[in-house]
């Protein structure tokens, strides 16, 4: 697809396939990661997200199919993948009656760092997450966006080359999704880390993805920028203009608009008007209305966005195109 | 990371004190070590106060082996302290193990620590190795104590004959109270609520210790020969229920202590009128008394390894997942 971002890819899945039983959850996945980007692993609730992750790690073994992590197999040596990646999974426990400063010495230790250089490390990185006040503090006592913080030290300790983050966004509040999102782009910015992270809420991680991945029901259904995702996915169906125009001009436009040759149909609703159209730009339309002084409340180029992919594969769950 | 090999061994020594950490801090261990100190201090002073006042009969066998005396004898107002670790050691086994796995599981923290780069087995491993250094340094802190305070009451130290005895006695109360742990520990794997998880393992250590019991008698009844019976017959009665009543751990702890503590005990089973003739009723080689009970020892030992194999089996197949 996009030739020169893949030659070295630091994630690489090959027809890797899941079966529970009967079940399967994860179905013939092929992706590429490169090196540095952040990627979004976006799809419903049991569309195999979880899964996938488990098998990057080496958590899960998968049914058939090939995986390699920075170069590594995942099923063969786990432990060396491990090394190089940090996981932070959704909902996140930590030992509720240690403090936080504990629990993160507790991962730099099993990461083989000495107790003096793994206390140091904590402290930097409870400092970039902006939980040095409460390093002392019991995690039972902490706040659903504290303890998300608190994981992201926690799988940034090891110094980690990719960074899988499992629902990071779930159960927080708007401003808590913001500030977190913010938190990781600045982070793997920093860091220079491979960010991949699953997520139900499309929205809330559309700002701080390079590229993203739909999956639904085990399959990848399409992978790319997320533009481009919604021009591709729905290329068939066709773009519209919508116009709202002051009560008092309805009459008058709808005249212009009939004697555009451009337009192909115009659908009117009251003062709204759907315009379908091929040829005609938005900046001519309202040039034209604007010269004939029509008082225009709303103009608005509508193209199929995440918002029609949400509707189509989230809610609706049906498969399209 | 220098050496690989090295930091594996360094971060499995660390899920080692975190879980000796995690036990010693907790509340249901301090507790059960509260009542399973005050007990036993509790049997060991009525021992030692009996023994104070009654001057050992001259045809004891055992009356050179005081030490060993002080875990068995009582004034009959406390059991002697080798039935009390009988009664109460799996109650500890049970309670270090319930939870190893599944309150993890439960409190997702096993995903996490299983994330980190350490093999997977290191976590089970870690569970039993720190419960079971936790139970072995609280025995063999009772027991120095125990001989350390005779010895300062009776003006005289143990032989060596009595130490290997109660090395060996040690050992024997960790394998016994392990066996516990392992399968506590099993359950935990299997149960995913730690409250069934006790619940099973509890439930075990009542039959064997109440209901057990009262079926081999209702057994023993109906199996009983009459008064008339041939020595044969007797004798073939005497060994079923011999049999039937050591498919219970506990009767496999107390033949072995009995052995390894009563030094003039010959035969954990019925002896004939022909056997014992002739007989110097004098105490057993330390190696000899070893061999009376050795099926017994192998049997838990047996157990124990039982048990840890299968919640290793089953934990190493188990998906990690978060409910």
């Amino acid at each position: 697809m996009e030739g020169d971002k893949m030659t070295e890819p630091i994630i690489r899945v090959r027809q890797l396939t899941k079966k529970y039983g009967d079940f399967t959850a994860v179905n013939d996945l092929n992706l590429e990661i490169a090196q540095g980007e952040v990627f979004g692993l976006l799809g419903p609730n049991g569309a195999g997200k979880s899964t996938t992750i488990l098998m990057l790690l080496g958590l899960s073994e998968p049914t058939a199919g090939e995986i390699t992590v920075c170069g590594i197999d995942p099923v063969r040596s786990p432990l060396a993948v491990k090394r190089l990646v940090g996981y932070l999974p959704d909902n996140i426990g930590f030992y509720e009656h240690w403090t936080a400063l504990e629990n993160l010495l507790l991962t730099a230790q099993l990461n083989g760092l000495s107790r003096t250089a793994g206390r140091k490390r904590a402290f930097a990185l409870l400092a970039k997450v902006g939980l040095q006040d409460v390093a002392e503090k019991k995690v039972g006592k902490f706040s659903r966006g504290m303890r998300q913080r608190l994981g992201l030290a926690d799988s940034l300790i090891k110094e980690p080359k990719v960074l899988i983050l499992d629902e990071p966004t779930l159960g927080l509040d708007p401003m808590g999704v913001k500030d977190f999102t913010a938190l990781i782009l600045q982070l793997s910015r920093e860091e220079k880390l491979t960010v991949l992270l699953s997520s139900h809420q499309l929205y809330q991680v559309q700002q701080i993805c390079d590229r993203v991945g739909l999956f639904i029901q085990g399959k990848l259904v399409a992978d790319g920028p997320i533009q481009d995702l919604a021009a591709r996915l729905f290329q068939d169906e066709k773009r519209y203009i919508q116009l709202q125009v002051d009560p008092a001009d309805t009459e008058r436009t709808h005249q212009i608009l009939t004697r555009m040759e451009a337009i192909d149909t115009v659908e009117q609703n009251g003062d709204r008007f759907q315009i379908h159209t091929d040829k005609t730009p938005v900046q001519q339309l309202l040039k034209l209305l604007v010269e004939q002084a029509i008082n225009i409340v709303q103009l608005q180029q509508r193209s199929y966005g995440i918002e029609d992919i949400y509707t189509h594969y989230f809610e609706g769950g049906t498969r399209h195109a | 990371m220098p050496n690989p090999k090295h930091s594996q061994l360094y971060a499995f020594s660390i899920l080692v004190r975190k879980e000796i950490a995690d036990h010693i801090r907790s509340w249901k261990f301090i507790i059960l070590l509260a009542i399973i100190g005050l007990t036993c201090v509790a049997s060991l002073y009525t021992a030692l106060s009996a023994l104070k006042n009654t001057a050992p009969a001259p045809n004891d066998p055992d009356a050179a082996f005081f030490f060993l005396k002080i875990f068995t004898t009582s004034d009959g107002t406390m059991p002697s302290f080798h039935l009390f670790v009988g009664f109460l050691g799996p109650l500890l086994g049970i309670c270090l193990g319930f939870d190893a796995v599944n309150a993890e599981f439960n409190g997702r923290t096993l995903g996490r620590i299983l994330s980190q780069p350490i093999h997977r087995d290191y976590f089970l491993n870690a569970k039993f190795i720190g419960a079971l250094s936790v139970i072995a340094s609280l025995f063999v802190a009772l027991i120095l104590f125990t001989v350390g305070a005779a010895t300062l009451l009776v003006g005289f130290p143990p032989s060596w004959a009595e130490c290997n005895r109660l090395m060996l006695f040690t050992l024997l109360t960790v394998v016994y109270i392990a066996f516990w742990l392992n399968l506590s520990i099993l359950f935990s794997v299997r149960f995913r609520h730690t409250a069934t998880s006790a619940l099973v393992a509890i439930a075990i250590w009542l039959f064997f210790t109440v209901f057990y019991p009262i079926i081999l008698n209702i057994v023993a009844k109906s199996l009983q020969p009459n008064t008339y019976a041939s020595e044969a017959e007797i004798m073939q009665y005497q060994h079923a229920m011999l049999t039937l009543m050591r498919f219970a751990p506990s009767q496999l702890y107390s033949d072995g202590t009995n052995m390894l503590l009563m030094p003039s005990i010959r035969s954990l089973g019925p002896l004939h009128m022909e056997q014992l003739q002739g007989a110097i009723p004098s105490p057993l080689p330390l190696w000899e008394s070893i061999k009376v009970a050795w099926s017994q020892m192998v049997a838990l030992i047996a157990c124990t390894i039982i048990c840890f194999a299968a919640s290793y089996y089953f934990f190493m197949r188990k998906e990690i997942r978060c409910p």
